[in-house]
């Protein structure tokens, strides 16, 4: 932003340029990703899903960035109070690094040493027609876990202790 | 761009004593930090949230579990729709939230009113999708403690899913509902002239950074959980 606008006028009409610039920018970025997402469903391939998911990611990212620098005007603060606010936020690459990671390795510990975690994995239940849990609204919550009960028995509603359910 | 360059004369002044070195109000650096400290509890259940489907073999398809909206003939699925139609309304709400504030520096009165309406509205209609997509569920058997869905595999599903998805969905909408009651009560301060008495909209700005944060926060669930 240059200072020489120092009329009231034409900084009003820079501020609304702002706005309605990335008012469309938000909205290019959803209907990308929406149109990713649509794309994503007829996929099957897992490099290619996985490189699909992470332009999502950068693109919500970028969608952050933009409400953030301009709707809420932290772009046009002083550096040093942008800097206490991105700072402390930054923590947040360790948080999302570590827990995902933990996370990931803790199923692979588990379908190393653990055959029933792994046998769950390999299970087909019957898949339930939602159209009809629709109409017995009140009966599809107890007919769901008796399904699936009947199979690997993970129901925690009828007892039974030699079984744990395995979350 | 060119405000923020350091190691000005300017610099050396505003730490130099006798005015807030941030160069902005005492409420709206506390706001800022407000929202940070939300952004950190939000974090942590997203962050969880990744961590445990992480830790997982299967989950559910979020295009199987939310294919449904208003008014939908029986058996038509529609993945994605109805929540690009709730995002579209948080975002447009921004819009007009960020109107109400700049009409607010300009001391628009007509501008404010106008503009924060829409916004209130905005958030009334995003609730009512909530609600209509929790009801939904709700009737497909899903709540917190009880999954009706499969894993994409076919594989029995835990109720990690449900759980975080009422959790966090719940979370998040009690921030828009917060959010609207702000709202509500900054547009009948400025109905009751209490900005122009003060000689500033400020407030106006303070309520503009919880509602834009809400929505910043509308645009990770709506990718974490509808789209990943």
């Amino acid at each position: 932003m240059s200072h020489s606008h120092t009329d009231h006028e034409a900084h009003n009409a820079e501020a609304m340029a702002e706005i309605k610039k990335v008012t469309i920018i938000l909205s290019v970025f959803t209907i990308v990703e929406l149109i990713l997402g649509f794309w994503m469903m007829s996929l099957t391939s897992h490099s290619l899903i996985l490189a699909i998911k992470g332009t999502i990611v950068i693109l919500m990212m970028a969608k952050a960035f933009y409400i953030v620098a301009y709707f809420m005007h932290l772009k046009h603060e002083v550096k040093n109070l942008i800097m206490t606010i991105i700072v402390p936020l930054l923590l947040f690459v360790w948080f999302i690094g570590a827990f995902l990671w933990d996370g990931s390795s803790f199923r692979n510990l588990r379908n190393d040493y653990d055959p029933y975690f792994k046998e769950q994995a390999t299970i087909k239940v019957e898949k339930k027609e939602h159209g009809a849990a629709k109409h017995e609204a009140a009966d599809a919550k107890h007919e769901a876990p008796a399904a699936k009960h009947e199979t690997i028995g993970t129901s925690h509603e009828t007892a039974k202790p030699e079984v744990e359910p395995y979350y | 761009m060119s405000t923020t360059t350091t190691a000005s004369p300017n610099e050396a002044k505003l730490w130099g004593g006798g005015k807030s070195p941030f160069n902005s109000e005492y409420g709206k650096v506390m706001m800022w930090y407000f929202l940070m400290s939300d952004a950190f509890t939000f974090g942590a259940f997203l962050i969880s949230y990744g961590t445990v489907r992480f830790s997982t073999n299967g989950w559910p398809n979020s295009n199987e579990v939310f294919r449904s909206f208003p008014f939908a003939p029986e058996g038509v699925h529609a993945p994605l729709v109805f929540v690009s139609i709730m995002t579209f309304i948080l975002i447009v709400s921004s819009v007009t939230m960020v109107l109400a504030v700049h009409a607010g520096k300009n001391m628009d009165k007509q501008g404010v009113v106008r503009n924060m309406i829409l916004t209130i509205i905005g958030g009334i209609a995003f609730l009512s999708c909530q609600a209509w997509e929790w009801n939904h569920l709700f009737h497909e058997g899903a709540w917190w403690g009880a999954n009706p869905f499969l894993n994409a595999d076919g594989t029995a599903s835990s109720t990690n899913f449900t759980n975080f998805f009422f959790t966090i969905t719940g979370f998040h909408g009690f921030h828009v509902f917060s959010g609207v009651v702000i709202n509500i009560i900054m547009l009948i301060m400025t109905l009751m002239d209490k900005f122009e008495q003060r000689g500033h909209y400020l407030m106006i700005e303070k309520a503009g950074l919880y509602w834009h944060f809400v929505d910043l926060v509308w645009v990770f669930v709506f990718t974490i959980f509808y789209l990943l």
